[in-house]
């Protein structure tokens, strides 16, 4: 029988992952990622893992690719030259921001330059009310005017936003008629169709991201398609977007700005695909690479979402220091803790770590590459965490005396040695990403102490275990190919694409009539992108509705079924909020009027039903090659744990913390507090002791 | 306890108040609170003394709310604190300032022992009397006072209270909804303490407490030491509601404290201007903190050494029963009234002067007569251009020393019949210099058809706009007027007839530094980018016309800077 082959690519950072599938068998590379051309490391990828599995190109039936591409062109502001048009009054939108300091203590705080400067934005004289009715109408000849000004500046890319073109979009399409009779080379962004969200700061920035990145992504995407026909990989290629879907070639070229941070929602969908897999309903995903640490609430097996996030933050990851883009996102708090993130000792003779980061030049001082301040790789590895002689599959070979030195001079000051220093420096670092933790749980209602943790990436099996006895969490699950979790969790995703509105609606004023309608054509719109992907798989459509009381500034969200979609009705929508007010905050409050602001309609195609892990057999007390002093944050001291080798484990093998169970690619540390189990599908599956 | 569990506890806390911050946030109604951010957050020990306080909020409330919990514990008396109780106040001389501000006060018990307390405090848009504006002559007129109470004891809510607050506001079902999220917000802070005790064995809090106090202590008595032991005074004059007010101060700097003193500040206003020494205090610890010791989180301990006082009657420090409903706009103004002073003792620190207070402005709408509309309360933020600092900049349109946001204009539109028909920036309105004052706005404001409306005004810097320092120029002062040239006040509700429009130009920051010592490359990057106009850039900055035009001729090719 012809077996399914599918390809998963994420460009990241440092490395291009590419993850093969051919039947039940899975095939991973790693290779460094060309900047210069991004599609090179993509086709050489390519050649290994389809040499590995003994397949050639042409056999692959599809590729679903991710990349931080769209993400860095945004950071290092390397887009194409870009003009803004807007109504007259605001040209400075995306200037002015919230006239606020996201750092209130610094005198010299500079506030980040808008992604267009101020001559590249122009007005037009329009006017639309927040009822979406022409206040002022656009004069076809003014746009004509503009066309004609501009003709000769050059841009590339022009993005449209109106005041109020969220409700009435006509004026944005009139300039865009205009422009593509005037300007047809130029390519065109309307902020109604890229972000249709009220909040004119949010939408104009995330319509000018879109222009912005748009031709750089739109001639990536064209060349990488090229590449892969010539190399006979002629199949239809699929983007990951940031909401955790797979959107068509050709929408992710029309909206690229839906591409930032697919390489982390790829990890999510990772993370709730080993949750389906163990019929978890509450997880915590725990993502630690060499520079930032990513952390996303996964609840019945579904990454969390949101409208809103914030990319290129330029002070310490400060909130509020980047720049905000609202589409549909995985929602995760991404915080700057990795294995290369630099400790000091601030004001207070308290040790701060991150997030400033060693990276991999020079890298940690135990790299030996000289690099003299500590890192958490170093601490990781002066707490007895890390095997100088095999780290990186023995590739580097670590200096604990350099780690030492740098962790005494951290120390000195504090009177602590460098063991109690490295001590100090992982506590604060683990501490800091509890506290995003749990930060991000209470802003989204949660408690943690009935969640599962998963981690991947590769400092995360390093912490994660005390992580979760910071946050009072019982199991931790390490699943394997975590080194690759987000090109894997592209094969797991499905094709989606979310539909929303700004429409507001008092319950008082609920028009059944217009939300049936307004659903019933975002659904359309919603199913037609996935219908693009996939002429045949049936599509099923999901509802929400944005509700919160006539006042409040926060909404929640609220699912509807399609019955209710059919047959809409106030007093039920109003049960529906009520209830789940209530469990996210104690009680409702009386008699006060309810409002819906956002209409979401997610059109997605069936996931492949998760085949669940079967029982594990009776195993053995796992043996330890070795032991190695490792340092118990909770005594205070260390103590010998043992060192298994992950490869050795059969399922239902067995060992209780301290152990260290060590893997090319990173170890796992297992507390004194829990025990390890190796499951079936290799996953090691760590709880808190039972007495 | 060893140092390491101390250093952990102490971030713990710090993010045990942002928690409560947050939920506070998500659970307000009202728009100061939820969209621009008015409101603090804080954990103290059983004495009352704060040990952390959230970085969302603004310096108002920070450092004022400081002292808060104190006055709580005299007025209910120890012996009445109770598990399960909640307090209250909008006393504007034991909570922040003014009527607006409610604090609640909620104390922490853990094993049956009382260890410590959470407060907060939040900005409710009504809270009765003749609405937020200048416009009362007492405290009386302002709206309902709130003295130290119980609002809630051994867990049951004085029922009696929700009754009278309800029948003296206009939205008595936000201001409920804000006293319950106000609570709310306390009780996520304490169930946080409450696990973090459990997790580290601990029975009480003053080892923890007496870390943070140590260590905050010791951090900002060596900033200053590290001082010059100087003194120096700074005076500033404002336009006040219908005469000059001068703000002065003497700034003393010791070995191991800091005396800021606000005598010969002009006495009481007759309008609701006056500022609460509370507030005085708030901003001009802010003002220092911020140039001496900015990373030292905010508690009682780091607070400590920075003594502020005004006589009793001067405006800085008016007493019961002066009206202080608008006390943001002189108590705004502080900072950069201490800047004057610290900039003798401390060179190339401190900012030129820049808009100072907020430039809010509420609007009562309704349908004019013959027409059907409807009726609407409307309150904004906004900002004008911050003081050039030493090397950079002055910020463009943001807030300081207030650290709340703008709300958007899209959600404003659907909070009324309002139309705000321009907001964007304001060339040449910040103040010359080696580097420029950041930029002021212009904003216009209308009513949809049929409508008219009362605009209820709170700006400054009219008559007095931001002075430059080191031979940087002043910033462009504040216009007001209607659309057909009709004059209006800077202060006071002032009626506008439908069809007309007002007209706002929001102030610009001072320069800094003499303007010919500018970059050239910068004179050219604002000119391209239309900061400054091609006449600012001959005649402020000495370009040449050749050079203007070259400029101009690149933008007009497109040409980026």
């Amino acid at each position: 029988m012809q077996q399914h082959i599918r390809m998963g690519v994420d460009i990241g950072g440092t490395f291009t992952d590419v993850v093969l599938e051919v039947g039940d068998m899975s095939y991973s590379t790693k290779v460094l990622t060309t900047y210069a051309a991004p599609e090179n490391a993509i086709i050489d990828g390519m050649h290994q893992v389809c040499a590995k599995a003994g397949v050639t190109p042409p056999q692959i039936d599809q590729i679903i690719h991710g990349t931080t591409l769209a993400t860095n062109a945004l950071i290092e502001r390397r887009g194409a030259k870009t003009a803004l048009i807007t109504t007259e009054g605001f040209r400075d939108v995306i200037e002015m921001r919230t006239e606020s300091r996201f750092e209130q203590y610094d005198l010299n705080l500079q506030l980040p330059e808008p992604l267009l400067p101020r001559q590249h934005r122009f007005t037009l004289k329009e006017r639309i009310d927040a009822r979406g009715d022409v206040l002022v109408a656009l004069d076809r000849a003014d746009v004509e005017a503009l066309a004609d000004e501009i003709a000769s500046y050059g841009f590339e890319s022009i993005a449209v936003g109106l005041i109020h073109a969220y409700l009435n979009d006509s004026h944005e399409r009139m300039i865009r008629a205009v422009l593509a009779e005037k300007l047809p080379d130029v390519m065109i962004s309307l902020s109604s169709e890229v972000s249709p969200q009220m909040r004119e700061y949010e939408r104009f920035n995330t319509t000018v991201a879109n222009a912005y990145i748009k031709p750089l992504m739109k001639s990536y995407l064209g060349r990488l398609k090229g590449r892969l026909t010539q190399e006979g990989a002629a199949c239809p290629i699929f983007l990951m977007h940031s909401g955790g879907g797979i959107i068509s070639l050709e929408s992710a070229a029309e909206f690229p700005v839906r591409l930032v941070e697919s390489g982390p929602a790829g990890g999510a969908v990772f993370a709730a695909n080993i949750a389906a897999r163990y019929g978890l309903n509450k997880v915590l995903s725990f993502d630690m690479g060499g520079t930032t640490a990513k952390i996303c609430l996964i609840n019945n097996q579904t990454p969390k979402t949101a409208r809103v996030f914030e990319v290129a933050r330029t002070y310490r990851f400060k909130k509020g220091s980047g720049m905000p883009i609202s589409i549909p996102v995985i929602d995760m708090v991404e915080i700057g803790a990795g294995g290369g993130s630099l400790a000091h000792v601030d004001a207070m003779r308290q040790i701060r770590v991150g997030p400033e980061s060693a990276g991999s030049e020079p890298g940690p001082a135990c790299y030996g590459r000289g690099g003299a301040r500590p890192a958490v790789t170093d601490a990781d590895l002066t707490l007895g965490k890390l095997d100088p002689d095999h780290f990186a599959g023995g590739s580097i070979k670590l200096d604990a005396a350099a780690a030492l030195q740098a962790l005494g001079t951290l120390g000195a000051p504090l009177e602590m040695d460098a063991q109690m220093a490295a001590f100090g420096l992982a506590e604060v670092v683990d501490e800091n990403m509890a506290n995003a933790a749990r930060v991000h749980a209470v802003e989204n209602g949660e408690d943690l102490a009935d969640y599962t943790m998963i981690a991947f990436g590769g400092a995360a099996p390093l912490h994660a275990g005390r992580l979760c006895e910071k946050l009072g969490i019982d199991r931790l699950l390490v699943p394997t190919g975590a080194g690759v979790g987000s090109a894997i969790g592209f094969l797991r995703a499905p094709f989606s694409f979310e539909a929303t509105r700004s429409v507001y609606m008092k319950l008082s004023d609920f028009a059944p009539q217009v939300v049936k309608t307004l659903l019933a054509e975002m659904e359309a719109e919603a199913t037609g992108f996935v219908r693009t992907c996939d002429a045949h798989a049936p599509i099923k459509a999901e509802y929400k509705v944005y509700m919160r009381y006539t006042g409040q500034g926060w909404e929640i969200p609220i699912s509807l079924s399609a019955e209710q979609v059919q047959n809409p009705d106030a007093a039920e929508f109003l049960a529906l909020f009520e209830a789940d007010y209530t469990t996210l905050f104690g009680r409702t409050v009386a008699g006060m009027d309810v409002e819906i602001t956002v209409w979401a309609v997610n059109a997605t195609t069936e996931v492949a039903a998760v085949e669940t892990i079967g029982a594990t057999p009776g195993g053995k007390g796992a043996e330890a090659v070795n032991t190695r002093a490792l340092f118990d944050p909770i005594k205070g001291a260390s103590s010998a744990a043992a060192i298994v080798p992950r490869a050795g484990l059969s399922a239902g093998d067995w060992v209780a913390g301290p152990a260290l169970i060590t893997e090319d690619e990173t170890t796992i540390v297992v507390p004194a507090s829990r025990r390890a189990i190796a499951r079936p599908d290799g996953t090691i599956d760590i709880t808190e002791k039972r007495t | 306890m060893s140092n390491v569990a101390f250093q952990v506890m102490w971030n713990r806390l710090i993010s045990v108040v942002e928690e409560q911050a947050q939920a506070l946030v998500r659970t307000a109604f009202s728009t100061s609170v939820r969209e621009a951010g008015d409101l603090s957050a804080g954990v103290y020990n059983a004495d009352g003394l704060m040990l952390a306080q959230a970085v969302t909020g603004t310096p108002g409330h920070v450092n004022a709310m400081a002292d808060a919990v104190a006055h709580f514990i005299r007025r209910i008396g120890r012996e009445n604190i109770q598990e399960g109780d909640v307090y209250i106040t909008n006393d504007p001389w034991e909570g922040t300032g003014h009527l607006h501000d409610i604090t609640v006060v909620t104390p922490s018990f853990h094993n049956g022992h009382h260890v410590g307390f959470f407060a907060c405090t939040a900005h409710v848009v009504d809270i009765g009397g003749r609405g937020f504006g200048a416009d009362a002559a007492s405290v009386y007129e302002e709206g309902i006072y709130i003295p130290i109470m119980k609002f809630a004891d051994r867990g049951k809510v004085d029922e009696t209270l929700i009754r009278l607050l309800r029948g003296n506001v206009r939205e008595p079902d936000q201001l409920i909804g804000d006293i319950y999220a106000l609570a709310t917000c306390n009780e996520i802070g304490h169930r946080r303490l409450v696990e973090m005790m459990d997790e580290f064995g601990l029975g009480d809090i003053e080892g923890i407490g007496d870390f943070i106090l140590e260590n905050s202590r010791r951090a900002t008595l060596e900033r200053i030491a590290a001082l010059p032991r100087e003194t120096a005074t700074g005076a500033m004059r404002i336009d006040g509601f219908d005469r000059p007010i001068d703000l002065k101060v003497k700034l003393e700097i010791v070995e191991d404290r800091i005396f800021c003193d606000f005598a010969g500040t002009s006495g009481l206003d007759k309008k609701g201007i006056n500022v609460p020494m509370v507030y005085t205090k708030a901003y001009a610890c802010y003002a220092l903190k911020c140039a001496i010791a900015p990373e030292i989180p905010n508690n009682a301990a780091s607070l400590a050494p920075f003594e502020v006082t005004a006589p009793v009657d001067s405006i800085v420090n008016a007493v019961h029963p002066a009206p202080v409903a608008l006390r943001h706009i002189i108590g705004h103004m502080i900072p950069d009234t201490v800047y004057d002073a610290l900039d003798k003792i401390l060179p190339a620190t401190v900012p030129a002067e820049g808009a100072g207070c907020l430039c809010n402005f509420q609007v009562s709408l309704r349908p004019a007569a013959g027409h059907q509309g409807r009726r609407s309360e409307v309150l904004t933020f906004n900002s004008g251009g911050a003081g050039a600092r030493p090397t950079v900049d002055g910020l463009n349109a943001t807030a300081f020393p207030s650290g709340v946001m703008t709300m958007p204009i899209e959600a404003t539109e659907h909070t009324g019949p309002v139309i705000i028909w321009r907001k964007e920036l304001r060339p040449d309105s910040g103040g010359a210099g080696q580097y420029r004052g950041g930029l002021g706005q212009y904003m216009e404001v209308g009513a949809a058809t049929g409508h008219e409306f009362d605009f209820s005004a709170m700006f400054d810097r009219v008559h007095h706009p931001a002075r430059g320092r080191q031979g940087g120029q002043d910033g462009a002062a504040t216009t007001i007027a209607q659309d057909d040239g009709s004059a209006m006040q800077g202060k006071g509700k002032q009626f506008v007839p439908a069809g007309r429009r007002v007209m706002l130009a929001l102030p610009g920051g001072a320069g800094y530094g003499p303007a010919s010592a500018r970059d050239p490359a910068l004179v050219k990057r604002d000119l391209a980018r239309g900061y400054i106009s091609a006449k600012a850039a001959r005649d402020d900055y000495g370009l040449s016309a050749e050079a203007v035009d070259a400029i101009l001729a690149a933008v007009s090719r497109g040409e980026t800077e």
